[in-house]
């Protein structure tokens, strides 16, 4: 399934039900005018502050204090970049997150897939019963401190482990995916096994190269929910530097500086210059180019990957 | 803690029966409904369950994984009957204290608090749901009545893309956009050049404008994304019902309130109900980054009590009640929302 999927039905329509001797009216150019300017207004507000914080972060930190700072730096520097990346935990945050982003992707798509396999198989005995113990937990969360002392109690505290573990099976990308499956025709997997192949077999070599969109969006999804997530770190690797994630970096700084803004109602602590190895940057300026180096990794593969979520949204709600 | 593309996601998943928004037009919703009859039960017997090893090995270890990490830290909910501390080690070595955590939580001394805490909960979910699903609804309407391809393309891709950025960059965007001009705080500024106010507000520390800040910064971040089923609704509506309307005369309004809006209706619900179970557990990040002391009143909601209350300060007894209080609270929005649907005739989710 493409994107086009999702199209086409308009496409196709869409002559049917636009009369050919529709002309440009009065209303229709009024509406026109005001709805494109009206799109267009709405997605330069999506795209501002992100355009702002680049523009922020590319500029000299101690001029980017004073403010008004649009879409273009006003006093262009790559001196922030410079100081974060010569942090050493940013730099090792970075790769932390990629390692495992990469490690939950392949565990999480491997054993969901699975499991969506056997829950695919109408004649599963188990079906009805196990789907349950996991839709169920879409709403039952036994909470944070109970989840915190299971993880405890495993030993998996200030371990790489507590990342992908407790992770390996997302039960909204089992529906998807059962669903998927479902859709792919019967007579495929029993060809499969009058040819002798086995379930493993089956699913492996038959089922899961057919999958192979539905895949690609579920595992963009667990990538983008694994680069983005911040609590795992709080909660069970804060004790581990080495351990610690971009976003949990980002989100001790943002703590910071807003502790900063509050306590003294407005935020002169970003006039107070920071700095590691003689460079000197600010804190709004620090924390500018720390969220792009953030953001950047998402917004990088946002254009090779927006026409395959859309699709792959519809995927498990068209062919339900 | 639940990340809001889950509210989309859920949606799109065709829980059984599949929510029917996208699948087609009236006539083969009817069908829907009355097709699917219950497969016959198989019995389940020894040979069977032979048969199926393969299955089930693929399957029985992955379902012992979840209940071990879902189901069994219920047994953390016996710090909710405890004096909690945690120097005594684990909590089979505690001092049973009955329900008086509730008690406290409920009417004693943190009563007043966690009632306030309760209120930004719910009040920070609605105005954020309520705002965010009729934003949807307009925003694919408008998206709708864009006939040039290429253009609907572009301003698509644009407003999705805030929903693939973190709550913490989305945050710390937030934050400077809504900081003194001298900070960057370009709403401040717009605000001032056109007069709207004479000084800058100081946005974060005027605990009124939290709920607010609050559903409009989500709104940005999943306006887009939320549009897409909604646009894919509106695509699988029967094309023949505006021709039909049209041929009676009715113009570009008539034909989204009387076909368009009802045509959605199934989609509006389902993710109504979908959402409701999560009223208590959404707008987790926000508050918890952007809420300081000085707002807290109007900031803190369940999950950041639990969080910094309970987790960090230590009083994991609280946060323990507080967390079985939302679950329950859950389950029980959940079920009725599907039962108030299941009385309206409309789409259910379970």
């Amino acid at each position: 399934m493409s994107s086009t999927t999702a199209a086409k039905p308009l496409a196709r329509h869409a002559p049917r039900s636009r009369s050919p001797r529709r002309r440009w009216t009065a209303e229709r150019v009024i509406f026109t005018t005001l709805n494109t300017t009206f799109l267009v207004a709405l997605a330069t507000l999506m795209i501002y502050p992100l355009l702002n914080t680049l523009a922020i972060s590319l500029n000299d930190g101690m001029d980017a204090v004073r403010g008004g700072i649009g879409i273009w730096p006003r006093v262009f520097s790559l001196k922030n970049y410079e100081v974060v990346l010569n942090m050493n935990t940013i730099y090792q945050a970075f790769f932390m997150s990629v390692l495992k982003t990469v490690v939950v992707v392949v565990t999480n798509l491997f054993f969901t897939s699975m499991l969506a396999y056997a829950l695919s198989r109408k004649e599963f005995i188990f079906r009805r019963p196990i789907t349950l113990v996991f839709v169920l937990t879409l709403y039952f969360d036994a909470g944070l401190i109970p989840n915190y002392l299971l993880i405890k109690d495993l030993g998996m505290l200030n371990s790489f482990q507590a990342y992908w573990v407790p992770v390996i099976i997302s039960a909204f990308n089992l529906i998807i995916l059962r669903t998927y499956m479902k859709s792919i025709p019967e007579e495929i997997t029993e060809s499969a096994r009058v040819d002798g192949a086995g379930e493993f077999r089956t699913w492996w070599q038959i089922i899961m190269p057919l999958c192979k969109p539905a895949l690609a969006v579920v595992g963009l999804f667990v990538a983008v929910g694994s680069w983005n997530a911040w609590l795992d770190t709080l909660l069970y690797n804060s004790g581990d530097q080495a351990l610690s994630t971009l976003q949990y970096e980002l989100q001790k700084l943002l703590a910071s500086s807003m502790n900063a803004g509050a306590n003294s109602a407005n935020v002169a602590g970003n006039a107070a210059s920071v700095g590691s190895g003689g460079q000197l940057t600010t804190p709004i300026a620090l924390r500018s180019a720390i969220t792009m180096v953030a953001a950047v990794p998402i917004l990088l593969v946002y254009p090779f990957l927006q026409k395959h979520f859309v699709s792959g949204l519809m995927i498990g709600s068209v062919k339900g | 803690m639940t990340d809001t593309t889950v509210t989309t996601l859920v949606a799109a998943t065709g829980l059984e029966p599949a929510p029917e928004p996208v699948s087609g037009s009236r006539a083969p919703r009817r069908r829907a409904r009355t097709r699917a009859p219950k497969e016959p039960r198989r019995k389940i017997t020894w040979d069977r369950i032979k048969a199926q090893r393969v299955l089930l090995l693929m399957a029985v270890p992955l379902l012992m994984y979840q209940i071990l990490f879902k189901y069994v830290p219920v047994y953390g909910w016996a710090i909710a009957f405890q004096d909690y501390k945690p120097g005594r080690g684990s909590i089979w070595n505690q001092e049973w204290v009955g329900f008086e955590n509730f008690v406290d939580l409920f009417t004693g001394v943190n009563g007043e608090r966690f009632r306030r805490v309760v209120i930004n909960t719910v009040g920070q979910s609605v105005l954020t749901l309520v705002v965010g699903t009729l934003g949807a609804i307009v925003l694919a309407l408008l998206l709708n009545e864009v006939k040039n391809a290429p253009f609907k393309r572009v301003m698509q891709n644009i407003t999705y893309m805030p929903h693939f950025l973190s709550w913490v960059i989305v945050a710390s965007l937030a934050s400077v956009a809504l900081s003194l001009p001298s900070s960057g705080g370009f709403i401040n500024q717009a605000l001032l050049s056109v007069g709207l106010v004479q000084e800058p507000v100081l946005f974060l520390t005027e605990p009124n404008h939290f709920w607010g800040i609050v559903a409009g910064t989500s709104l940005w971040k999943e306006l887009g994304w939320n549009t897409i089923l909604y646009l894919a609704a509106i695509t699988a509506i029967d094309p023949s019902l505006y021709e039909a309307a049209e041929v009676d005369g009715a113009g570009r309004y008539r034909k989204m309130f009387h076909i368009t809006l009802p045509g959605i209706r199934p989609t509006i619900v389902v993710l109504l109900i979908i959402n409701a179970g999560w009223i208590l557990s959404t707008n987790f990040e926000l508050p918890y980054f952007l809420g300081n002391g000085l707002i807290s009143e109007r900031a803190e909601t369940i999950d950041v009590f639990v969080l910094r209350y309970g987790y960090q300060l230590g009083n994991y007894d609280l946060a323990v009640v507080a967390g079985i209080f939302k679950t329950l609270v859950a389950i029980i929005l959940v079920g009725s929302a599907n039962w108030a649907a299941k009385r309206l005739n409309q789409e259910t989710l379970v």
